[in-house]
C-alpha cells in the first residue's frame, strides 16, 4: 500500500499530541520534545512512502523522536547537561513503566493539566493545549483568537519559558486539588472540540480528529472525575454535538442548519449516550454552564423534528444558565428560542446590547430575524457581515449564498 | 530543586488600624515554619518603610561619583514590603505557601523563581 502525504498527514493531526506528551515525560523539556517529534516526522515524509506505513504511527514516531532527541542532545554541547541525564534516566522504556504521580495513565492528561495550570493565562492555556495536544500550528491558533500571528506566537513561547523557569510540574494533580483545577480544563477541552466542530479555516467544516480527541480526554475525564457533574456535563454536550455531524454537511459539503437537517443521519449511539450523561448529571442537584448547555442539546436531539423542539424547556434552561454564568453568547442562543416561542420582533429587541460584532453567529441570528420580518436589505447586510467573518469556506459559501437569497428578496420588493 | 522569591507587596503609610498585627505575624510564622520542616527555608524578612530606602544610580565603569536619590527606585501606591526566599522541586507546594502569606496579610504576592536550577549566585548561610 502506498503513502501518501495525505496519510502523513493525518498521522500527524492524530498522533502529534500522544508522542508530544509523551516524549516531554522523557526528555523533561517541551520545545526539545517538539523538536524530536517534528524531526521523526520528517524522517516519516522520507521513509513511510518507501517502506510502507509502520504498523504503530504512534509508536514508530515516538520511538524515532527519542533517538533523535539523544543524537541531538549528543551533538548540541550547549544544551544543559541535565537534559542529557534525563535523556539517560529514562531512556530504556517508552514512558509506560515510569511511577505514577497522579491517579491517571495517560500522558496526554498530564499534558493537559500542565498547559491548564492556574499560573498560566485562560489564553496560554488554551493555546498551549490546542498546539501541544491538538498539534495546531500557530498561525491556526492565532485565526482562532483573532489576534496576529506573531502576537499568538509570542504567548506560547512565554508561556512554555515560564512552564521551564518557574517549574511547573508535568503532573495530573493530587486528589485534593483535582476539582480546583478542572474547571479551566473543562474550558479548554470545550474550546478544543468547538475547533473541532466548525474549524477556524478551511475547506473542511470541522477537524473530526480535534473533535474525537476532545471526547476522548472528556471521556477519561469522567473516568477519573466520577463525582464531578460539570466534567460529565461537557462529555454529553460534545457528545450531543458531534451525534450532529453526519447531518450537518450535505453531499457537496455545505453547511445544513439543525432545522434543515435529515436528523435520521444522526449518530444514535451517540445521542443515546449522551441523553443518559445528561440524566446521571443533572441528578445530582449542581447543575454548571456544560450541563445546561448539555440539557438543551437533549431537548433538540429529543425532537423528531424541527417543529417538535420544546423551546419553551429550551428557554428556561438558558434563563438558569443566565443565573449561574450570565454571558453574551447565552443571551444570543437565549434569543434564538425566544424567537421560536414568540416570533422574531420579541428576539431582535433582546439582541440589543449584545456586544458580539465579531462573532459569525451572532450576526447569522440578525440576518435570520430580520428575514423572518422580510427586512431583506438589512438581512442581506448581516448575512455578508457573517460570511466576511468565516474562513470556514462551507460555512462562508453558506452565508453568501443566504446573503445572495436576501438581497434577491430585497430587490424583488424594490 | 529550584529557588523561589515570594515578596509582598504593601501599600503607602502605616498598616490599617483594624489590623492585628500580631495574628499576621503568627501566621507568617506558622508559614514559616512549615517552610522550614520541608526543608527549603532559606530567608524571610519584612522591610522597613519605602521611605527608607535610597535609590543609587552609577553608570558602570563610570569614573563618575554615584548619585544618590533619597527615596525608593519606583514612586509607586504599592511597594515590596517584605519577602521569602525558599527552595523547592514543588512549584505547586510553592505556590501554596504564597496563598498562605496573601491570606495571612490580604495583600497581594508574587512568585518568582530565580534563574536556573539550584542556588542562585551567592551562597546562603549553609555554605
Amino acid at each position: 500500500m502506498t503513502v501518501s502525504g495525505a496519510d502523513i498527514a493525518r498521522v500527524f493531526r492524530t498522533e502529534y499530541g500522544r508522542a508530544v506528551s509523551v516524549l516531554i515525560r522523557a526528555l523533561g523539556d517541551i520545545d526539545l520534545a517538539e523538536e524530536a517529534v517534528q524531526d521523526a516526522f520528517t524522517v516519516a515524509v522520507e521513509r513511510w512512502p518507501r517502506e510502507g506505513m509502520p504498523p504503530s504511527p504512534a509508536g514508530w514516531i515516538i520511538t524515532t523522536a527519542r533517538r533523535r532527541a539523544i543524537d541531538r542532545l549528543r551533538r548540541e554541547s550547549t544544551r544543559e547537561a541535565r537534559q542529557a541525564e534525563a535523556v539517560a534516566l529514562h531512556a530504556p522504556d517508552e514512558g509506560s513503566g515510569l511511577p505514577e504521580e497522579g491517579p491517571v495513565r495517560d500522558e496526554r492528561l498530564r499534558l493537559v493539566f500542565t498547559c491548564c495550570h492556574p499560573a498560566l493565562s485562560r489564553e496560554a492555556q488554551v493555546a498551549l493545549t490546542l498546539r501541544l495536544l491538538g498539534g495546531l500550528t500557530t498561525p491556526e491558533i492565532a485565526h482562532a483568537f483573532l489576534v496576529p500571528e506573531a502576537t499568538m506566537a509570542q504567548r506560547i513561547v512565554r508561556a512554555k519559558s515560564k512552564i521551564r523557569s518557574a517549574g511547573i510540574p508535568y503532573r495530573v494533580p493530587r486528589d485534593e486539588d483535582l476539582p480546583a483545577r478542572l474547571a479551566s480544563v473543562l474550558a479548554v477541552l470545550y474550546l478544543v472540540f468547538t475547533e473541532g466542530h466548525t474549524a477556524t479555516a478551511g475547506d473542511d467544516l470541522g477537524r473530526p480528529d480535534l473533535a474525537a480527541e476532545a471526547i476522548r480526554l472528556g471521556r477519561v475525564l469522567v473516568e477519573l472525575m466520577p463525582d464531578e457533574p460539570e466534567a460529565m456535563g461537557l462529555l454529553a454536550l460534545m457528545l450531543l454535538t458531534e451525534a450532529r455531524r453526519p447531518a450537518r454537511t450535505d453531499a457537496a459539503g455545505d453547511l445544513v442548519l439543525l432545522a434543515d437537517q435529515d436528523r435520521s443521519l444522526w449518530d444514535a449511539a451517540l445521542v443515546a449516550e449522551g441523553h443518559a450523561l445528561v440524566r446521571r448529571c443533572l441528578r445530582r442537584g449542581a447543575p454548571g454552564p456544560y450541563q445546561l448547555q448539555a440539557a438543551v442539546n437533549a431537548v433538540h436531539t429529543s425532537a423528531a423534528t424541527a417543529a417538535d423542539t420544546d423551546w419553551s424547556q429550551v428557554v428556561a434552561l438558558y434563563d438558569h444558565q443566565l443565573r449561574i454564568a450570565p454571558t453574551d453568547v447565552v443571551r444570543l442562543n437565549r434569543a434564538v428560542a425566544v424567537a421560536e416561542l414568540d416570533g422574531p420582533q420579541a428576539a431582535l429587541a433582546l439582541l440589543d446590547g449584545i456586544d458580539l460584532e465579531g462573532y459569525v453567529a451572532f450576526h447569522v441570528v440578525r440576518a435570520e430575524l430580520l428575514g423572518r420580518l422580510e427586512r431583506w436589505p438589512e438581512s442581506a447586510a448581516e448575512w455578508e457581515r457573517a460570511a466576511g467573518l468565516s474562513d470556514n469556506a462551507p460555512e462562508s459559501r453558506h452565508l453568501r449564498a443566504r446573503a445572495a437569497g436576501a438581497a434577491a428578496r430585497a430587490g424583488d420588493r424594490r | 530543586m529550584k529557588t523561589y522569591l515570594i515578596s509582598l507587596f504593601s501599600p503607602d503609610g502605616p498598616p490599617p488600624e483594624d489590623l492585628d498585627l500580631t495574628t499576621v505575624m503568627a501566621d507568617l510564622e506558622l508559614v514559616n515554619a512549615d517552610i522550614r520542616a520541608a526543608g527549603g527555608w532559606v530567608f524571610a524578612g519584612g522591610l522597613a518603610d519605602q521611605g527608607s530606602a535610597t535609590t543609587i544610580r552609577r553608570p558602570r565603569d563610570s569614573v563618575a561619583d554615584a548619585v544618590l536619590t533619597d527615596g525608593p527606585f519606583a514612586e509607586a501606591k504599592e511597594h515590596l514590603g517584605g519577602l521569602t526566599i525558599l527552595r523547592s522541586d514543588d512549584y505547586d507546594v510553592v505556590l501554596g505557601w504564597a496563598e498562605r502569606i496573601a491570606g495571612a496579610t490580604g495583600l497581594p504576592v508574587e512568585v518568582r523563581p530565580f534563574q536556573g536550577e539550584g542556588d542562585p549566585g551567592q551562597a546562603p548561610t549553609d555554605r
